[in-house]
């Protein structure tokens, strides 16, 4: 059964097993493990970046694609909920319709630039995503009527979702069965189902032919296999499945503006990512983002601690002052590139 | 003699500046061992990659059972039931045997009967059959190369150097399963350094010599006569 569910592809390591398995628990029970509104908060985010950066890997680790332009996508699903939401009004018809709507231009752009470009060389498709993800984002900027500018949009979504809507009366472990909860177990659904249909893919026949290209374009082609097409695809999956993944973002924050759903800071996150969870491994998404995510929200809490425990002492408060938290994520990432070259998973999987 | 099934007419091929392959004429005889010799870097391999499709003839003809195939992609050629082995095996590290052997059953599931064949040909594919393919030693790369070719009836096979740096033992291996996809009336070009493996498999032969086919005739003919593979190739077939 768990077999079939994960598409054969077991974690192959006990301390990955674990791992992914308390992810599961934590991200699964949340809302009544870690009730705080930030701490739920960040148990969405990383379910949302999950998939985000197992879309990433689609492109980059499956079909060796490399693209700048991820943010974009992902912001063409957030937007599309903000703006379907704007201008239908509140209700789940905006929602299916912005997110559908996103996902499909994304795909569609995806399809334009891959057509273009993955059939010269892999590397033009980098340039091109990265000069066409510039102008998508200075254009939500400027259209300041239709997309808010630099301030973004903030909007209504179906009351359903809010915190005021109750759907049970009482608490459960001390929670509140508010519209906030739902919304909670929608993201959380939405991207479990969509990283089991990510990990299915890359385990079916269009999956190994993906892998196959990736390894060996040429042989690929003189077997019969158009690396085109195939790249193209891949590209296009990746992209609406990352607008998909907007879309869950702007459902979970009502609010989309260019630095939280276009910037290339979000683009480099979404690589470190990749990288430090595993390359072409679906779970290496799964604990890349949730580092990641954990490390951005509460390195600076630990640090303020770190430094407070150890003030006695000369230059180390300095270091570990919470301010300098970026910097130790470098380090973090550094090291973790040094320590696992393979990602953390590709290292949990050759020394099992 | 039936229309052969493959026949190059003038085949230039340019590589950057270089002018490898200078205007090459070749017929390869259908359910025969066609055998491609020559030294190194006479142009054997750019001509097999040109008849793929990965290089392109900027002159000439590639003609497959009376098809022009020269300016198709290389998946439409492969798809005609062009079988390609290349030098360097081109296996796929990251899947495991079974998946390489899947992939290359473009045309539907693995016929089981085919599949039992290989294994009695080549019994360590069976063996390591769930095992990424990255874990082989060369000389099973070499086996699951030419497995995955013959995994299916193609209309013709193209193969090079199968035998190169392998063991003598996985070299009387690959003989044998060559002969038996000789035995099956499976066309063949074959491009083979190993001369007791070219004169026990091939039917007829073509010398190349500077991106230009210089001799062709019978195998017997060529491995009978010391003065004429000396002339061709620099060197006699008894010594190898």
């Amino acid at each position: 059964m768990l077999n079939k569910l994960l598409s054969g592809d077991m974690p192959r390591s006990t301390v990955l097993a674990i791992l992914l398995a308390v992810i599961l628990i934590c991200l699964a029970l949340a809302p009544f493990i870690f009730p705080g509104v930030r701490s739920v908060d960040t148990a969405a985010r990383i379910c949302i970046f999950i998939v985000l950066v197992a879309s990433y890997d689609l492109m980059l680790g499956y079909g060796g694609i490399v693209s700048f332009a991820h943010t974009m996508f992902f912001g063409l699903g957030a937007y599309g909920v903000a703006l379907a939401s704007t201008h239908m009004g509140r209700g789940f018809d905006a929602l299916l319709v912005g997110s559908l709507s996103g996902a499909l231009i994304a795909a569609l752009l995806a399809l334009l630039i891959g057509l273009f470009s993955l059939r010269v060389r892999a590397i033009f498709f980098a340039m091109i995503t990265l000069a066409v993800a510039s102008a998508v984002a200075v254009l939500v900027s400027q259209l300041s009527g239709l997309t808010g500018g630099e301030d973004g949009l903030s909007y209504k979504i179906p009351r359903e979702l809010g915190p005021a809507f109750k759907f049970a009366d009482g608490e459960l472990f001390g929670v509140k069965m508010n519209g906030k909860l739902l919304k909670y177990y929608l993201v959380f659904f939405s991207c479990l189902i969509l990283f089991l249909l990510m990990l299915r893919m890359v385990h079916s026949p269009f999956g190994r032919v993906l892998l196959a290209i990736r390894e060996n374009d040429f042989r690929a082609e003189a077997i019969g296999y158009r690396v085109v097409h195939y790249r193209v695809v891949a590209t296009c999956i990746s992209a609406a499945i990352a607008a998909l993944a907007g879309s869950l973002y702007a459902i979970w924050l009502r609010y989309v503006g260019p630095d939280t759903s276009l910037s290339m800071e979000i683009m480099i996150d979404i690589l470190l990512m990749v990288v430090i969870g595993g390359m072409g491994t679906m779970y290496g998404a799964v604990i890349g983002a949730t580092l990641f995510v954990l490390a951005q929200n509460y390195l600076q809490n630990l640090m303020d601690v770190a430094s407070h425990a150890v003030s006695g002492i000369p230059i180390l408060p300095d270091l570990l002052n919470a301010d300098r938290w970026l910097l130790w994520l470098g380090v973090l990432f550094i090291l973790s590139v040094y320590f696992f070259p393979t990602g953390i998973v590709g290292r949990l999987r050759q020394g099992k | 003699m039936s229309d052969p099934i493959l026949s190059l007419k003038g085949v230039r091929t340019n590589i950057a500046q270089y002018h490898i392959l200078q205007g090459v004429d070749l017929d390869v005889p259908r359910g025969a061992v066609t055998m491609l010799l020559g030294r190194n870097g006479v142009g054997k391999t750019t001509t097999l990659r040109t008849i793929i499709g990965h290089w392109r003839a900027h002159e000439g003809q590639v003609l497959f059972d009376g098809q022009d195939i020269a300016r198709l992609p290389t998946p439409a050629i492969a798809r005609l039931g062009i079988g390609f082995v290349p030098e360097d095996m081109g296996i796929f590290s990251d899947l495991s045997v079974e998946e390489n052997m899947t992939l290359a059953a473009v045309s539907g599931p693995i016929d089981s009967t085919r599949l039992e064949w290989l294994f009695s040909v080549f019994p360590a594919l069976g063996t390591f059959w769930k095992k990424d393919a990255g874990t082989l030693s060369g000389g099973q790369k070499q086996m699951l190369s030419i497995a995955r070719a013959m995994i299916e009836e193609r209309r013709l096979y193209l193969i090079d150097e199968p035998t190169k740096g392998l063991a003598p033992a996985i070299i009387s291996t690959m003989a044998r399963a060559l002969r038996e996809l000789k035995e099956q009336g499976a066309s063949i070009l074959l491009v083979e350094q190993n001369f007791s493996v070219a004169r026990a498999l091939g039917d007829s032969a073509n010398v190349m010599d500077d991106g230009r086919m210089v001799w062709s005739g019978e195998m017997k003919q060529l491995a009978t006569d010391a003065e004429l593979q000396e002339r061709l190739m620099g060197l006699s077939m008894e010594n190898h």
